[in-house]
């Protein structure tokens, strides 16, 4: 009997790439962004429905929890912000060579860090 | 829709460990992919050991070595063992190389080696190529050019014309880099994948070939071209060190202008 032939692995065995992972993140953080908008909708909401259920809102918003999801939020908004602007280079043709794309990917994540870093030292102190 | 685990038939099981009885204390172990279509057997990691003194410094010197000495039923693709014939193309220490251009003292610890990754397996390390083949030449990849020229005249090329071929004539055609693409994992039916665009970019490229715009016109299209999303696995793996991803952005630019 002839046997049906089977797939050999990939993401099982293939080494996780810098080039990769920053890849995944962009369209992670993207997901991230979609669903996160919900949050501005909230927002929105608990505004139009008056004074109290905006309360609310805002208490959850300042609560620790809260404050963890804005973080990730502003976290993606940064770096899919930093990684779009690195594709606009791609895209006009720029940035392909190896060394590059890493010195890239670097600025990419300092970047993330450094805006998210920021807004938050805004919004806290 | 991506599926990201192995179906049942691909599992790999633990598989057999071939003892070494040498006295050397310079070995290294060998984990390989196994798989036949003679039994009814899942895919298989075997365990061989090697003397590296006794052993030439590339992992297809170890492969050679396993197959004559410990287990000749061990099946691989090999031919020029210098880089130059695409054929011992293989995921080793996780990322995809040629056997014959990657030294085994490169390889901290033991050595994995698998098949070319999400690719149907005939046996052992050798992956079905023929979808990829068939997507090579669905690029019409030689020379499309009409236009009569003199019976005793080459078609010419200006030094700089053929310059712009360098980094696109090099590929040896081992898909090394389509089969490190996750997108093509996912899209192999459709999308043509780096090897494929690279050598669709070879003939655009040039400065003789003719049918610039009809091949322009056959890659338009959210699959065969527009899958690739800058990766750049593809450029990090190319064991004869050329740039896929380059080229894949130079089709996507000439299409803004075509």
């Amino acid at each position: 009997m002839k046997q049906v032939r089977p797939l050999s692995p990939h993401l099982q065995i293939y080494k996780p790439q810098i080039t990769s992972i920053l890849s995944i993140m962009h369209r992670l953080t993207g997901i991230g962004l979609s669903v996160g908008t919900i949050l501005i909708v909230l927002w929105l909401t608990s505004l139009s429905l008056g004074e109290s259920s905006y309360e609310y809102y805002i208490i959850f918003v300042k609560s620790v929890f809260g404050k963890l999801i804005l973080i990730a939020f502003t976290f993606a908004l940064s770096y899919h912000l930093s990684n779009g602007i690195r594709h606009l280079f791609w895209d006009l043709g720029y940035g392909f060579e190896l060394d590059v794309v890493f010195k890239s990917g670097v600025v990419v994540i300092f970047s993330t860090l450094v805006l998210t870093s920021l807004v938050w030292i805004y919004i806290l102190f | 829709m991506a599926e990201f685990s192995l179906p049942k038939n691909s599992k790999i099981v633990k598989g057999n460990k071939f003892d070494y009885n040498g006295k050397s204390n310079n070995v290294k172990h060998f984990h390989i992919y196994r798989w036949s279509p003679d039994d009814q057997q899942n895919p298989r990691l075997d365990t061989y050991t090697l003397d590296l003194d006794d052993c030439g410094p590339m992992v297809l010197d170890a492969l050679i070595k396993i197959k004559n000495e410990i287990d000749t039923g061990l099946t691989f693709r090999r031919s020029c063992r210098e880089g130059i014939c695409g054929s011992c193309s293989m995921n080793i220490d996780g990322t995809n190389t040629l056997a014959c251009l990657k030294s085994i003292e490169e390889v901290q610890g033991d050595v994995y080696i698998y098949p070319l990754p999400h690719m149907s397996v005939i046996k052992d390390l050798v992956p079905d190529l023929t979808n990829a083949y068939k997507q090579l030449a669905s690029v019409k990849p030689w020379l499309q050019a009409e236009k009569d020229v003199n019976e005793d005249s080459e078609r010419t090329q200006t030094p700089e014309e053929r310059e712009k071929l360098d980094g696109l004539w090099e590929c040896v055609l081992c898909f090394s880099c389509s089969t490190s693409c996750p997108s093509y994992w996912w899209n192999s039916d459709e999308y043509l994948g780096p090897a494929t665009l690279l050598q669709a970019y070879r003939w655009i490229a040039d400065s003789r070939d003719e049918a610039q715009k009809e091949r322009l016109n056959e890659l338009e299209d959210s699959f065969k071209l527009y899958r690739c999303h800058t990766i750049m696995n593809c450029t990090k793996t190319c064991p004869k060190g050329l740039n896929p991803a380059k080229a894949i952005g130079a089709i996507k630019k000439l299409q803004l202008e075509n």
